[in-house]
C-alpha cells in the first residue's frame, strides 16, 4: 500500500442547543468520500469546546452548523475561542438559516465563507477544498 | 344503494351512533354542478378483500379514516405551530391566531427550556427564546396564557424530556384561573426516542426517560383524562433525512415501546392507549404520502389488536396531527413554498389527517413573519371550504395505483419494525446507533439525488432565477434575553428558597424511589422552583446521556 | 506555529497548539519531521506506560477510554489518546469519531486527544502513531492510551506499539471468533467483556476463561457507560505495569518496538527508491516477482558500494 497524502483535516463542529443535524453529518460525509479526514464533535458544544478540539487534532478547517438562528453569537464566539487558543489563523466555515444581511456581518468578523440551506455541496466542497489549500500551504513544507 | 350486509350493519350501527351525537356540518353537501356527493363511494361489489383490507370509515382496521364521517362532521383542527422569544410576545401571537380562526394553540419552546437549562445557564447564550418561548419558572407560564382561559381551548405543546415540569407549570396556571386539572384538554409531545434519533432534544438516558414518561401517563390517566399525553413523533424523523417507509416504522417502534413500558408499569392498554396520539410530515410525493396515512392507520390496529390485545376500537385509532415538510422549502424563490405547502397539505387531507399545521413560505430562512404565517393559514382554510375535498370520505380509496402503493407500505414498514424487534428493540437500535444510520443513509442519498439532478427541486437545481429579490427576515427582540435573566434572578430572589429547596429534596427521594414524580414536580413549580432547578435535580439521579457517533 | 524550535518548546510546555502541529508534521510527511523528531528524545519515555485498547467496532472501547480517563485523571495524571480509525480505501477520507465519547474531557488541558486515519499505509501509520505517542509523553502525558479497530493487520501493527494491550469485546457486537483468528485474542494481556448487563455477556466472560485460562490473560467484565468495574481494570493495568517493569519484560517489549518500528522506517524509505527503479526495469516484470525483488535489492546495494553519488531520501514517513 502507498502512503496517502490525506487532502486535509476538518473539523465539523455544532455549537449551541440546536440537535438539527442533518446537515453537518451530509456534509461531514461528503467531505470524507471527497477524500477528507473528518472530526464531528457531535451536537450541543460550547465554542470553546470546539475551539479546543480544533487545535488539538491541528485541523485545517472548521466548520460549523447552527440552525437555531443563534449564529450572530455562536459564530464570533467560535472565532474568539480559536483566537485565545493561538488558532486564530484557522479559516471557520459556517452554515445555517442565515440572512443575507447577517452573512456580510459575519464575513467581516473574520469568518471564512457562510452557506444557507440549498447550496449545492458540491460548490460547499469546492470552499472547503480551497481553504484547506491555502492553510495547509502555510502549516507545512512538504517534499 | 349497497346492499352488502357489512355495509348496512355499518351504516346502522356505526354510523347512526355518529350522526345522532355528532350531526354533519351540512344538511347536504353538493358538487359544484349542483348534485350531492356521496358521503362513502364504494365500489360495486363489496368482496371480502374490501372489508379486510380497507373497510369503512371509524371501524376496524380503519383504513379509511378514524370517524365515519370525516370532515364531513368536522374539520380537522388548525392549528399553527408558534413561540415567540418571549411568553409574551408568544402570547400575543396566539390572541393573534385564535381571532384568525385558529381552534388550538401549539406552544413552541426555545432550546434552552427543552433541554433543561435556565435563561442564566452559560450554554443558554443566545438561545434564549430564539426557537420559542422562554420558559424559567411558572410566573412564565403565566404570562404565555395570560387572558386565554385554559377550559376553552386545547393546546398541544412540543415539548418532551422536561415534560413532566412543563405539564405541572400548565397545572399550576390553571389552578390559578380556578380550572381543575380535569378540564383541560391538549397534547404534550412527551416522546423521547425520537429525541435520541432525530431531534437531538434529550437529556437523560432512555431508561429513566421512559420511566419519566410512564408516570406522566399514569398521572394523567387519574387527574388529566382529557389530555392526550403523548404524540409519537415521526415528524422529526423525516426531516432529519428518512424515507416515509422509515418515517412510520420507526415512530411505530417507538410507539409500542411505549405501550410496552405502560403495560408493564401496571396501566391498562385500553386506559393508556386512546390518549395516544401521532404527529407525522406531509411531504411532496403527493400518491405516496397518501398510501403512507392509509396503510399506517391499518398497521397500527392490527399491531394494537394483534399485539397488544387492545379491545376498546378508541384505542386502535391511529390519530395523528400532521405538518407539512420543512425540508422540502427552499430558501430560493420561496413563494414556491406556499405551492408546496398546498400539495403536502392536501395530502394530509386526502390521508385524513386530524389535525394540520402548514409551514410558512419564509421558514427556510427564518422564524416566519405574521403575514406569512397568515397565508399558511388560509391554505387550510381553502383546502376546508373551496376544495370540495372534505365533501366525502377517503375519495382515493379504490383507486388502483392508491390502494397497491397502501399495501406496499404497510409490507414494507411492518418488515421493517420486525426487522428492530429483530434485533432487540428500538432502545436496543438506537443505543448501538443503527437507527440512526439508516436515517443518514437515506439522507445522503437525498441529498445526492438532488446534487445529481435526479430529483428536481424547482429553484434549486432546475428553473433557477439569476437575481433572487432576499424577502424580509424576522427580527427578534435583541434584549429578549436580558430581559428573561432579569426576570429570573427577580424571582429567585423573592420567592421562598427554603421552600424550594425542601420542596426539590422531596422530589429527589421520589425520583430515587419508585413514587410517582407529578405531584412533588408540581409542588416545587408552585415553589417557583425553575425548570434548571428541578431538571438538576434529576439530571444529579439519572445521569445524562451521550450521542453515538454514527457511520 | 511554524518554527521547529519553537513547536519543540511548546511541547514541552504542553501547549496544545504546538503537541497538535508536531503531530501533523510527522504525519504529514512534512520535510522538517527528521528535525523535528531529534529534538524530542524523551527522557521520561521510559516511565511512562503505553496501553493499546483493540476490538471490533461498537464494543465500548472509546467509552472505556472516556472512564479511564476520569480515572487516570482524578489521580492527577495527564493522559494522552491516540485514536485511530480507517480511511475509506475508496476516497482515501476517514470519519474520526472516537473523539464524541470523551468530549465531556473536552476543556480539560490535561487530556491530550488526537484521531488519526489509517491512510492505507502500513508501516508508516506505526511510525506516525508511535510519533505521537512520544509527543505526548514528552509533553507530560502518563499513561498515553491508543485506540485501535482490531480488524487488519495495521491496526494489530499499531497496538504492539502498546506496552499492555487490552482487547474489547462485548456480547452480540463484531464476531468473536473471528478475532481469534485474527491472533488478536493472543497479543491480549487484559481482555474486557464490556456491556456485561446484557444478555450474553456470562457466556461470553466464562467462554474466554476458558480459552485464555491456560495463558496469563486477565478477563474482566465491565459495564463501561455505567463506570462499573472500570476500577478494578485500572488496578489489573496497574499490577500487570508493576510487575513487567520489576521482571524486565517492561524494557525487553520497548526494544522490539523500537526494532519493529525502526525497520518499519526502513521499509518505509526503500519503498519509493524501489519503485523508481522499477519502473526503469526492462520488459512488463514478466519474470519471477521474487528474482526481480532479488534483483532490485542487489542494484541498491551494489549502487550504494559503488559511491554514493545519488541522494537516498532522507526522512521518509
Ligand atoms: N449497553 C451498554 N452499552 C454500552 C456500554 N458501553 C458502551 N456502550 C455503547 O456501545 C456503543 C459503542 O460505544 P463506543 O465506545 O463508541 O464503541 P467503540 O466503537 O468500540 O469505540 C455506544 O452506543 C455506547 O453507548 C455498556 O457498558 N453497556
Ligand atoms: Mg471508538
Amino acid at each position: 500500500m502507498d502512503i496517502q497524502q490525506c487532502r486535509g483535516r476538518i473539523l465539523i463542529g455544532k455549537p449551541g442547543l440546536d440537535g438539527h443535524d442533518r446537515g453537518a453529518k451530509i456534509i461531514a460525509r461528503s467531505l470524507r468520500d471527497d477524500g477528507f479526514e473528518v472530526i464531528y464533535t457531535g451536537i450541543r458544544r460550547t465554542p470553546e469546546e470546539i475551539a479546543l478540539t480544533a487545535i488539538q487534532e491541528d485541523v485545517d478547517v472548521v466548520g460549523l452548523s447552527v440552525l437555531s438562528g443563534a449564529h450572530n453569537e455562536l459564530f464570533p464566539e467560535v472565532l474568539k475561542a480559536l483566537h485565545q487558543a493561538k488558532g486564530g489563523d484557522i479559516p471557520v466555515i459556517g452554515g445555517g438559516i442565515i440572512p443575507e444581511e447577517d452573512i456580510q456581518h459575519l464575513k467581516e468578523l473574520g469568518m471564512y465563507e457562510i452557506f444557507t440551506s440549498g447550496t449545492p455541496v458540491q460548490t460547499i466542497l469546492n470552499t472547503f477544498r480551497e481553504a484547506t489549500e491555502k492553510y495547509r500551504q502555510r502549516k507545512h513544507k512538504i517534499i | 344503494m349497497n346492499k352488502h350486509p357489512a355495509f348496512v350493519e355499518w351504516k346502522e350501527t356505526v354510523l347512526k351512533k355518529t350522526l345522532e351525537r355528532f350531526p354533519e356540518r351540512q344538511k347536504e353537501f353538493k358538487t359544484d354542478s349542483g348534485f350531492p356527493a356521496e358521503r362513502l363511494a364504494l365500489p360495486e361489489e363489496i368482496d371480502d378483500k374490501y372489508l379486510l383490507k380497507i373497510g369503512f370509515p371509524g371501524q376496524y382496521p380503519f383504513t379509511r379514516g378514524v370517524q365515519p364521517t370525516m370532515y364531513r362532521g368536522r374539520l380537522w383542527t388548525m392549528r399553527q405551530y408558534a413561540g415567540f422569544s418571549s411568553a409574551e410576545e408568544s402570547n400575543k401571537r396566539y390572541r393573534y391566531l385564535l381571532e384568525q380562526g385558529t381552534t388550538g394553540l401549539s406552544v413552541a419552546f426555545d432550546l434552552p427550556t427543552q433541554i433543561g437549562y435556565d435563561s442564566d445557564h452559560k450554554i443558554s447564550r443566545g438561545e434564549v427564546g430564539r426557537v420559542g418561548a422562554a420558559i424559567d419558572t411558572f410566573a412564565d407560564m403565566e404570562a404565555l396564557f395570560n387572558g386565554i382561559p385554559l377550559d376553552k381551548v386545547s393546546t398541544s405543546m412540543t415539548i418532551n424530556s422536561p415534560t413532566a415540569i412543563l405539564l405541572a407549570m400548565y397545572v399550576v396556571v390553571a389552578e390559578r384561573q380556578g380550572i381543575k386539572p380535569a378540564q383541560l384538554a391538549g397534547t404534550v409531545q412527551n416522546d423521547i426516542l425520537k429525541e435520541y434519533i432525530a431531534r437531538g432534544t434529550y437529556i437523560f438516558p432512555p431508561h429513566p426517560s421512559i420511566r419519566l414518561m410512564t408516570d406522566i401517563i399514569e398521572w394523567c390517566s387519574r387527574e388529566m383524562p382529557q389530555f392526550n399525553t403523548i404524540s409519537v413523533s415521526g415528524y422529526h424523523i423525516r426531516e432529519a433525512g428518512s424515507t416515509a417507509v422509515q418515517e412510520i416504522a420507526f415512530t411505530f417502534a417507538n410507539a409500542c415501546t411505549y405501550v410496552e413500558a405502560a403495560i408493564c408499569a401496571g396501566l391498562d392498554v385500553d386506559v393508556f392507549a386512546p390518549r395516544m396520539t401521532f404527529f407525522f410530515n406531509a411531504s411532496s410525493d403527493f400518491l405516496e404520502e397518501i398510501a403512507k396515512f392509509r396503510a399506517a392507520r391499518r398497521l397500527w390496529a392490527r399491531l394494537m389488536k394483534e399485539r397488544f390485545k387492545a379491545k376498546d376500537p378508541a384505542s386502535l385509532k391511529l390519530r395523528f396531527h400532521t405538518q407539512t415538510a420543512g425540508y422540502t422549502l427552499t430558501a430560493q424563490q420561496v413563494d414556491n413554498n406556499i405551492v408546496r405547502v398546498t400539495l403536502q397539505a392536501l395530502a394530509a387531507v386526502l390521508g385524513g389527517t386530524q389535525s394540520l399545521h402548514t409551514n410558512s413560505r419564509d421558514e427556510a430562512l427564518t422564524l416566519p413573519l405574521e403575514d406569512s404565517v397568515r397565508t399558511a393559514l388560509r391554505t387550510q382554510q381553502i383546502i376546508a371550504y373551496e376544495s370540495g375535498v372534505c365533501n366525502t370520505v377517503d375519495p382515493l380509496a379504490g383507486s388502483y395505483y392508491i390502494e397497491n402503493l397502501t399495501d406496499r407500505m404497510e409490507q414494507e414498514i411492518s418488515a421493517l419494525i420486525d426487522r428492530i424487534d429483530a434485533a432487540g428493540g428500538m432502545i436496543a437500535a438506537i443505543e448501538s446507533g443503527s437507527v440512526q444510520r439508516q436515517i443518514e443513509e437515506s439522507s445522503y442519498t437525498y441529498q445526492q439525488q438532488i446534487e445529481n439532478g435526479e430529483r428536481i427541486v424547482i429553484g434549486q437545481n432546475k428553473f433557477q432565477e439569476t437575481k433572487e429579490v432576499s424577502p424580509p427576515v424576522f427580527q427578534i427582540n435583541k434584549f429578549i434575553e436580558e430581559n428573561q435573566v432579569m426576570k429570573l434572578l427577580k424571582i429567585r430572589a423573592e420567592r421562598d428558597n427554603q421552600k424550594v429547596r425542601k420542596s426539590l429534596a422531596h422530589l429527589e427521594e421520589a425520583v430515587r424511589g419508585k413514587e410517582n414524580v407529578m405531584p412533588h414536580v408540581i409542588e416545587a413549580v408552585r415553589c417557583y422552583a425553575t425548570l434548571g432547578e428541578i431538571c438538576d435535580v434529576l439530571r444529579k439521579v439519572f445521569g445524562v446521556y451521550e450521542e453515538t457517533k454514527g457511520y | 506555529m511554524n518554527d521547529i524550535d519553537e513547536i519543540v518548546k511548546g511541547i514541552y510546555l504542553k501547549e496544545p497548539r504546538a503537541i497538535g502541529r508536531a503531530i501533523s508534521i510527522i504525519e504529514d510527511g512534512d520535510q522538517r519531521a527528521g528535525a523535528l523528531l531529534k529534538q524530542i528524545n524523551a527522557k521520561n519515555i521510559q516511565e511512562s506506560t503505553i496501553l493499546g485498547i483493540t476490538g471490533p467496532i461498537g464494543t465500548g472501547k472509546s467509552t472505556i477510554i472516556n472512564q479511564l480517563i476520569a480515572h487516570y485523571r482524578k489521580q492527577g495524571n495527564r493522559v494522552g489518546i491516540v485514536a485511530i480509525d480507517p480511511s475509506s480505501p475508496v476516497s482515501g477520507g476517514a470519519f474520526l469519531g472516537d473523539r464524541i465519547r470523551m468530549m465531556r474531557h473536552a476543556m480539560d488541558k490535561d487530556v491530550v486527544v488526537r484521531s488519526m486515519a489509517t491512510r492505507g499505509k502500513q508501516g508508516g501509520l506505526c511510525a506516525a502513531a508511535a510519533a505521537a505517542v512520544r509527543i505526548m509523553i514528552c509533553s507530560g502525558c502518563d499513561p498515553v492510551i491508543i485506540e485501535t479497530v482490531g480488524v487488519g493487520q495495521a491496526e494489530i501493527d499499531v497496538v504492539r506499539l502498546a506496552d499492555i494491550t487490552i482487547l474489547v469485546l462485548a456480547p452480540g457486537v463484531g464476531d468473536e471468533i473471528q478475532m481469534m483468528k485474527a491472533g488478536i485474542i493472543e497479543i491480549a494481556d487484559i481482555v474486557v467483556v464490556n456491556k456485561a448487563e446484557c444478555p450474553g455477556a456470562d457466556s461470553l466472560f466464562m467462554e474466554l476463561e476458558n480459552v485464555l485460562h491456560q495463558r496469563n490473560c486477565t478477563v474482566c467484565r465491565v459495564i463501561a457507560r455505567e463506570a462499573y468495574g472500570i476500577e478494578k481494570l485500572a488496578v489489573f493495568i496497574g499490577v500487570i505495569d508493576k510487575e513487567r517493569r520489576k521482571s524486565g519484560q517492561f524494557t525487553n517489549k520497548r526494544k522490539q518496538t523500537r526494532e519493529t518500528e525502526i525497520i518499519d522506517y526502513a521499509i518505509e524509505m526503500m519503498r519509493d527508491e524501489l519503485r523508481r527503479r522499477l519502473k526503469e526495469y526492462p520488459g512488463n516484470y514478466t519474470g519471477d516477482p521474487r528474482t526481480i525483488a532479488r534483483k532490485l535489492i542487489d542494484d541498491i546495494c551494489i549502487a550504494e558500494l559503488d559511491t554514493s553519488k545519488r541522494n537516498c531520501p532522507e526522512v521518509f514517513l
